[in-house]
């Protein structure tokens, strides 16, 4: 590769939604960009849900509904608290999500980031597939001042690197910019594609022409462990998977296989799967650690994006947005340097973290900051405890059988306090409110 | 819980002949070092690898055939202190290929 002489504005490590987001930007201002990734094809790696968040696709491309490959538009929202023969759920379904412009659709990563890579092309940077990078170049002081790759040739130079190499993080890592990633603050997940007619999607989920629906679940599902299941309607396919911490995963017998399994074959899943062909099996890991798990974002030549970041706000799910946006958030603050001719200096960069502060990703990050230590630390309440009562209350009220509904009220307070203290449960429910603040 | 888990399931190796993969062969980017005797957390990953990689020889020490590696990196972090684990990414183009993600 010794045919780039001259050094690049920036080169980006990675072709996910962050290094996509970050080359657009970049290129579509002049800059002169150079893009790295590991896969065949951009999204060849990545696996997501997958909801896909418009607004902040749409302050990058803001056309993006003409031509990105998008699924279904979801009008329908179900969370689900599930014991292991029942769930209890609260849906939302608004004939307003039917809108011009709609807010969420479901998509296939494979399929969408090889589109947005298209995009990156298209204006004006260069992509290099099939290459990973091994290594930070730096200069004596400690500045990064290019990247080393698995191809044979000499180092390519640039003013500035954005690593948005994903949760794994291992350039950041290698180069010691970072930590190691903790195997308390990521959750593993495996998903399956599940292909049906889309006749059948739509009468079995109620739906007409491209609406879509999406279920989240939690409770015993997940054995114990933190974590949460998912099922997602597409055009021809659903999306189902199920993800739990690392440490909880490394401390039972239970393989992620058999926990997805189980979760298929729940009486509330398995009729929506029924006669569904399987065509893909996934992992992947899921940054969950929240704001306090966020590693250092800027230094003298660096600066990290997505998932690298820990930018996950794990309580909605949603982190591609995220990506997107901390992707173009950290592009604007080069185009910005580069324009006023400033050096990439560790200062100058940290304008980012500065421009982040105003955006929801830290305002998000930082509401929920306590949610990921509560919700471990109880995780026996949250995940087992709670789920049950919750599904043995409703079976009480609802079945009719003769007996009086004072007792019925009686019996089901009766179950909570003696399953879980009174000052168990309030405890919980003071921290769970003080946390969601 | 037993007839949720008795109910027929799919092994994880029938599952991964779904996947397509370019696998480099001759260059495992997952290799487990020397040892005697498995730490807990190398021992965990037999049943923790989402795609079955790890298991245990006769003489009990833990190996990984990384073919069917999906590259998540699991195992990467939950021996990151025991170092037990070389772990790389395949080379620019092998291994995992992903058709929807
Ligand atoms: C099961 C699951 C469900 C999810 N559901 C949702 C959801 O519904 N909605 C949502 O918004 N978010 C969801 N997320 C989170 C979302 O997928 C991530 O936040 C998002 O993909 C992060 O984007 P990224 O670009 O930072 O990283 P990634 O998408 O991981 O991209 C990183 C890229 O860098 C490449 N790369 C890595 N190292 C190198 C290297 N050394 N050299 C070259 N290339 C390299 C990789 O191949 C990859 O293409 C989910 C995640 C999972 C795992
Ligand atoms: S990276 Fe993931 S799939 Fe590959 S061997 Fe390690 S745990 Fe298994």
């Amino acid at each position: 590769m010794g045919e780039f002489s001259k050094p690049f504005d920036a080169i980006v490590v990675g072709a996910g939604p962050s290094g996509n987001a970050a080359a657009y930007v970049m290129a579509k201002e002049g800059l002169n960009v150079l893009q790295i990734e590991r896969g065949e094809y951009a999204g060849s790696k990545n696996v997501q849900g997958a909801i896909l968040y418009a607004d902040a696709l749409e302050k990058i491309i803001p056309e993006f509904r003409d031509e990105a490959p998008l699924e279904r538009h979801v009008i329908e929202q179900r969370m689900w608290t599930m014991d292991d023969k029942s769930h209890t759920g609260m849906h939302y379904r608004s004939d307003d999500f039917n809108e011009e412009k709609p807010n969420r659709y479901t998509i296939l990563r494979a399929q969408f980031d090889k589109w947005f890579s298209s995009k990156v092309k298209e204006a004006g940077a260069l992509v290099l597939y099939e290459t990973t990078v091994t290594e930070l170049v730096k200069d004596l002081s400690g500045k990064v001042i290019g990247v080393r790759t698995d191809r044979q040739g000499a180092p390519i130079m640039a003013n500035v690197v954005v690593l948005a190499e994903g949760v794994n993080g291992l350039v950041g890592q290698r180069s010691g910019l970072r930590n190691e990633v903790s195997p308390d603050t990521v959750a593993l997940a495996v998903k399956e594609m599940h292909f049906l007619p889309r006749e059948t999607i739509e009468a079995r989920f109620n739906l007409s022409g491209n609406e879509g629906v999406v279920i989240e679940a939690m409770g015993t599902i997940t054995k114990g462990m933190t974590g949460t299941g998912f099922l997602y309607t597409n055009e021809e396919s659903i999306s189902v998977g199920i993800g739990c911490i690392v440490s909880d995963f490394a401390e039972t017998d239970v393989t992620p296989n058999e926990l997805l399994e189980a979760f298929k074959n729940h009486p509330s899943i398995k009729p929506l799967l029924a006669d569904s062909e399987c065509k893909e099996y996934a992992a992947h890991l899921i940054p969950e650690g929240g704001y306090k798990a966020i590693p250092q974002l800027t230094g003298a030549g660096w600066i990290v994006v997505g998932d690298a970041g820990q930018f996950v706000n794990a309580v909605h799910r949603e982190g591609s947005n995220l990506a997107m946006t901390t992707g173009r958030v950290a592009a604007e603050t080069v185009v910005s340097l580069t324009r006023k001719r400033e050096e990439m200096t560790a200062a100058n960069l940290a304008e980012y973290e500065k421009r982040l502060g105003q955006t929801f990703v830290m305002k998000d990050l930082k509401k929920y900051k306590g949610i990921p230590d509560l919700l471990h630390r109880n995780k026996g309440n949250f995940f087992g405890t709670y789920p049950k009562l919750i599904s043995a209350a409703m079976q009480t009220w609802f079945r009719v059988d003769g007996i009086d509904k004072i007792s019925k009220e009686k019996a089901i307070i009766r179950n909570f306090r003696e399953t879980r203290t009174l000052w168990g449960m309030m405890g919980d429910a003071f921290r769970l409110v003080r946390a969601w603040r | 819980m037993s007839d949720v888990m008795a109910a027929p399931r799919a092994k994880v190796e029938e599952k991964l002949f779904q996947n397509r993969y370019l696998v480099d062969a001759g260059r495992p980017h997952i290799k487990v070092k020397p040892h005697t005797t498995p730490s807990a957390s190398l021992m965990a990953m037999i049943t923790l690898c989402p795609a079955g990689c790890y298991s245990k020889t006769e003489n009990g020490q833990v190996e990984v055939a990384a073919d069917g590696c999906l590259e998540c990196g699991t195992c990467r972090i939950v021996t990151r202190k025991t170092g037990e684990v070389e772990w790389n990414y395949p080379r620019g183009g092998f291994g995992v290929l992903y058709k929807f993600g």
